[in-house]
């Protein structure tokens, strides 16, 4: 058993921000454990996408350039990484932890009978075994899980990486192989994709501004939006604000919408329940705004302040063009 | 008839997750005062099945692994319309991991008979790997389609579903049998009634064990799964909040001021 590989989620021809942070995880590994870091790079068209997979720290990528791939089915994509992990019994495959990275890893995993953990936000090697970290019970807890048999599979927490720099100076092999299913074998056929343009997606978001119980309405995202716009940030929401209808649920952060790590999280008018902090707790700084100072959401917040958010929020929005 | 199987988790209920703990000395995860409820995604995946058996002639069974306390749960679903209820329960299923449990669950379905429809929530509010769908379509060798928010066309062979992806959507058709997990899009849960419960009462549930699943042992729980958690740790998530007091333009000034320190505003 050899290397360390990233399954690389294409998007329009290019690296998932996940992705690149994957493999700049998958990187830190090969290095400590000395062997080399595999990009797997399937797609139609994925010649740059190769190439700037060697840029971001692969040695060598196994790329297939086949329509089938082009819609990141997990069907084809889980067959093809079966199949090239069956033959090269590589030490551990990561990938990024979204919609597909975990589908794709889940059914690669069935078929290598590997074990597989989910949503890692730190990985380390001790005594030549790799040891994944997670956390568990909407985040109150971390795990720390080791893989036992064969080949590890692991999905990354968007943005708990950091995302190494690109190197145009790197040099690597690319292997072009075939794919592993027949057009007409897989059942599952994408028709249209609908992706919300033009909004920072709120996985990759560094900054998020978000809005809860205290916005009071739809109009009441208004000034949330604002200082969210401002800041060049990604707009949440709290389940409370989804459930009442004022924002899509796209929007929603925590337990049962999407978790998320930026490196700021601005909480207007959230209270802090632990479903909600389940999803954004591992913000390296929170900044929480809220009339009630026994909000549970200032236990995790570095910056407290107790105000009217449509008070304060506009007043921080007014302060920041000052700047601008 | 089209034949439909939720499966179901009872999970610690979230609303009480606060008071999840480690025990100091043993190390072991103290939950076992906490009430069991029914996974609340789980309650989507029932939904779409009554509203499909509703509109089709369906026959709807539904599926859970876990201890006996487990149950409730699958009475409640029983309550709220299911047909029939299955719990897999036995000494030797506890400890499984997402693997182990979808090839216990595969194992079950295989057991109740073939399945056109298998409908999961997308995750569970305490594992939450989202793993045990598409395991559990691949060891049934049938696909999958995770995060479905919207079944457009139900109707034939071919099924037409649009499934959430992280910024947006997608519409796939996939071919029945499969295996769907569902997002809280998808539908608004129905509540208990009463008449629910009382027909519940003559519903009976069906358990089964190891040997009734002719599984080997060593193939589920703990000895099955091929992850090992190693140890658990509380999450120093403890910081020092910096509270700041003034009048709104000097709060605002100071909080802009530590995050253009901090380096957020350089892009700006």
């Amino acid at each position: 058993m050899s290397g360390i590989w990233v399954w690389v989620e294409l998007s329009d021809g290019k690296a998932a921000p996940v992705s690149v942070e994957a493999l700049g995880a998958g990187r830190a590994l090969a290095d400590e454990l000395g062997t080399e870091l595999s990009a797997l790079v399937f797609g139609q068209g994925v010649e740059e996408a190769a190439e700037a997979a060697i840029h971001h720290g692969a040695d060598q990528v196994y790329a297939c350039d086949d329509a089938t791939l082009a819609d990141c089915r997990s069907e084809p994509h889980a067959a093809l990484v079966s199949q090239l992990a069956a033959e090269h019994e590589p030490i551990a495959i990561l990938a990024g932890a979204t919609a597909s990275g975990r589908d794709v890893l889940a059914l690669a995993a069935v078929d290598l009978e590997a074990g597989l953990i989910p949503d890692c936000t730190g990985l380390a090697v001790e005594d030549g075994a790799i040891r994944a970290t997670r956390p568990v019970y909407a985040g109150k807890l971390m795990s720390n899980v080791y893989a036992d048999g064969d080949t590890m599979l692991a999905s990354l927490r968007s943005r708990a990486f950091p995302a190494p720099e690109a190197d145009a100076a790197r040099s690597g092999e690319v292997i072009n192989i075939q794919p592993a299913m027949a057009a007409g074998d897989i059942s599952v056929e994408v028709l249209g994709l609908e992706a919300s343009a033009g909004e920072v997606s709120l996985a990759d978001a560094g900054i998020i501004v978000s809005g809860g119980r205290g916005v009071a309405g739809p109009e009441g995202f208004e000034p949330v939006r604002k200082l969210a716009s401002t800041l060049g940030a990604a707009l949440g929401a709290s389940r409370a604000a989804v459930d009442a209808g004022w924002i899509p649920y796209a929007r929603q952060v925590g337990q049962t919408g999407k978790t998320v790590s930026p490196d700021l999280y601005v909480a207007a008018g959230i209270s802090g329940a632990i479903q909600h902090l389940a999803g954004m707790r591992t913000s390296k700084v929170i900044v929480a705004i809220n009339k009630d100072p026994e909000a549970p959401i200032f236990k995790l917040a570095q910056y407290g302040i107790v105000a009217d958010l449509f008070k304060m929020v506009p007043a921080l929005t007014a302060e920041l063009k000052k700047r601008l | 008839m089209l034949r439909i199987v939720v499966c179901v988790k009872a999970v610690p209920d979230p609303k009480e997750a606060g008071r999840i703990r480690i025990d100091p000395v043993s190390r072991a995860l103290v939950r076992a005062d906490l009430p069991l409820v029914l996974n609340p995604l789980d309650k989507n995946a029932m939904e779409a099945a009554l509203e499909l058996k509703e509109q089709f002639d369906a026959h709807l069974s539904v599926l859970s692994m876990g201890p006996p306390p487990a149950e409730s749960v699958v009475t409640e679903c029983l309550a709220l319309g299911a047909d029939q209820g299955y719990l897999l329960s036995d000494r030797a299923l506890a400890g499984a991991d997402a693997y182990a449990t979808a090839y216990t669950l595969a194992k079950g379905i295989e057991k109740i008979g073939p399945a056109d429809l298998v409908l999961c929530g997308r995750a569970s509010s305490d594992g939450s790997t989202e793993w045990v769908g598409p395991e559990l379509a691949t060891l049934l060798d049938i696909p999958i389609v995770t995060m479905v928010k919207e079944i457009v066309e139900c109707t034939g062979e071919w099924w037409k579903v649009k499934a959430s992806l992280d910024n947006g959507y997608r519409v796939v058709r996939v071919k029945l049998p499969a295996v769907l997990t569902v997002t809280r899009e998808l539908n608004i849960p129905r509540t208990l009634s009463f008449s629910g419960i009382i027909q519940a009462r003559r519903k009976q549930i069906t358990q089964w064990g190891i040997d009734d699943l002719d599984v080997p042992e060593e193939a589920v729980g703990l000895k099955g799964s091929p992850t090992i958690v190693s140890e658990m740790t509380t999450r120093e998530s403890k910081r020092d909040v910096e509270m700041i007091s003034g009048t709104r333009e000097e709060m605002a000034e100071r909080l802009i001021q530590e995050l253009a320190d901090a380096g957020f505003l350089s892009s700006s």
